[in-house]
């Protein structure tokens, strides 16, 4: 299979604009989950505009949130398929700029010492593109995430040691989350990377956070520690803008990689209620859209 | 848990009278400010055309779509979206918004800290919140943008808003020293032993 970098920039200024403006359903289906077990009526009312929200933006044909964010591409690409990684990675970034142009969008990114902001939504190495490569044939796969800087901006890293076990984890979610309060834009889902490099934990955490709802670590012991610790962040109380109730996190997510004898690492990554995602799927019979 | 309509400028009494769990809903005048904005006025000694006195600022970087000056959008610009950011990254600058411009009301997501809830206290201020992310709706409550100044700075340049029926927003914070952040923050620490507890996390923590 071919890819033509010219419909790869098309799609990727389309995923761009679909991103800020259509909520996954997943997410939609976890405002849902919240909504029905809320008992504060502040966070009540709060969830009710939120949802309310998703269906403006649907009706008015606009964006579900300001912040358009910092853009994210990540690409995953079969064992059968033909394509100039440069030009791929050139035709995602004119995609990008073009949106911004196009359709008016908010350029979010500044040079990070001058603050100049170059109204392209494109910076040094933003987009943020990932490549990576999967066991199927005939498929290229996209999916464009616009990082809200509400969330990014809680970052959190801790390179514990073996000695402080998994309790050092389960201590640092909950006062990760403790620390964000309502600066995250909760209901979030929380993203929790453990194990590998201080980088890899990072990205880990990245990638835990931006995972659909309803998707569980396929490692029986993670999976165990993502229910037990959405349990638990939902009994701080923190609730819907930081301003008390039961929906804090849709969940807390969490990826895995092997690390070393010395470490512990951990971190965490926190996606705000605006959870967007947006995914075009190539294959021999067209570009299928989905999130 | 009374509700107000408030039409900036507001008097220092307007203001005072706003309490915790009052919503609000703002008419007219909504100055919207940004990171880029505040530093410039305060760090950079940039000064605005605008007169804040006893008016409400909303922390905003709006998406906007230039167009030909009409009766409609006088400042050549029309508003695409336009929703709030995180406050407490400007905690700093709102005693200075406040003692050197006037500035009555923030409107803004997430809280502010300890020194503007002591501003408010001091002369009079209240910290009003709206629902992060929501800026669709927001955005039908904007009804032109009637002026910008800094418009260097864009998008963080210094907006004048026409909104109606803008809210209802939550006072969040009020001139007596009560906020709900704070309330809601003591109450989460508080139960953080327990939880911890209950994740089976051993020792104290």
């Amino acid at each position: 299979m071919n890819i033509d970098p010219a419909v790869v920039e098309d799609v990727a200024k389309t995923l761009y604009i679909r991103a800020l403006k259509i909520l996954p359903p997943d997410v939609k289906a976890g405002f849902d989950r919240l909504a029905a077990r809320e008992r504060a009526p502040t966070a009540q009312r709060v969830l009710a505009t939120m949802i309310d929200n998703i269906a403006v933006a649907e009706r008015t044909d606009n964006l579900l949130c300001q912040d358009t964010g910092v853009p994210i591409y990540e690409v995953r690409i079969g064992r059968n398929v033909a394509v100039d990684g440069h030009a791929l990675k050139t035709a995602i970034r004119a995609g990008c700029e073009r949106a911004t142009r196009e359709h008016p969008l908010r350029s979010s990114i500044v040079h990070p010492l001058t603050r100049r902001n170059d109204q392209t939504s494109c910076g040094i190495d933003v987009p943020v593109i990932h490549i990576d490569f999967v066991a199927e044939p005939d498929v290229l796969e996209i999916v464009m995430i616009p990082k809200g800087s509400g969330s990014e901006n809680n970052s959190f890293l801790r390179m514990a040691v073996p000695a402080e076990g998994v309790d050092a984890i389960r201590t640092f979610v909950i006062d990760c989350v403790l620390a964000a309060g309502g600066k995250t834009c909760p209901p979030t889902i929380v993203g929790v990377g453990v194990g590998g490099t201080s980088d890899l934990c990072v990205a880990l955490a990245k990638r835990a956070a931006t995972r659909a709802l309803g998707t569980h670590s396929p490692d029986p012991d993670a999976a165990a520690l993502e229910s037990a610790l959405s349990s638990a962040v939902n009994a701080l109380g923190v609730g819907p803008q930081g301003l008390g109730g039961d929906a804090t996190a849709f969940a807390v997510h969490i990826e895995l990689a092997g690390t070393h004898i010395t470490m512990n690492p951990v971190a965490v990554n926190m996606q705000c209620h605006s959870a967007r995602r947006a995914r075009a799927t190539f294959t021999p019979a067209g570009v299928a859209w989905g999130f | 848990m009374a509700h107000h309509v408030l039409t900036p400028p507001v008097t220092e009494a307007q203001v005072r009278a706003l309490a915790v769990d009052d919503t609000v809903t703002l008419q007219g005048t909504l100055f919207g400010i940004r990171d880029a904005t505040l530093i410039h006025m305060f760090d950079r000694g940039r000064t605005t055309r605008f007169d804040l006195a006893g008016h409400a600022v909303i922390h905003t970087a709006p998406n906007v779509k230039p167009v030909t000056r009409s009766a409609a959008h006088p400042a050549g610009y029309a508003p695409v979206c336009v929703g709030t950011t995180t406050s407490d990254r400007m905690e700093r600058f709102t005693r200075p918004l406040m003692t050197g411009h006037g500035v009555r009301i923030i409107v803004g997501k997430g809280g502010l800290r300890e020194d503007s809830l002591a501003a408010f206290r001091e002369f009079g201020g209240a910290y009003l919140a709206i629902i992060g992310g929501t800026a669709a709706l927001e955005t039908t409550w904007v009804e032109a943008i009637e002026d910008v100044d800094l418009d260097d700075l864009n998008p963080e340049s210094l907006w004048r808003f026409r909104v109606r029926d803008f809210g209802p927003l939550l006072v969040a914070m009020d001139s007596r020293g009560a906020s709900l952040y704070d309330d809601v923050r003591r109450a989460a620490a508080d139960r953080r032993a327990r939880i911890l507890a209950s994740l089976g996390v051993a020792g104290p923590r």
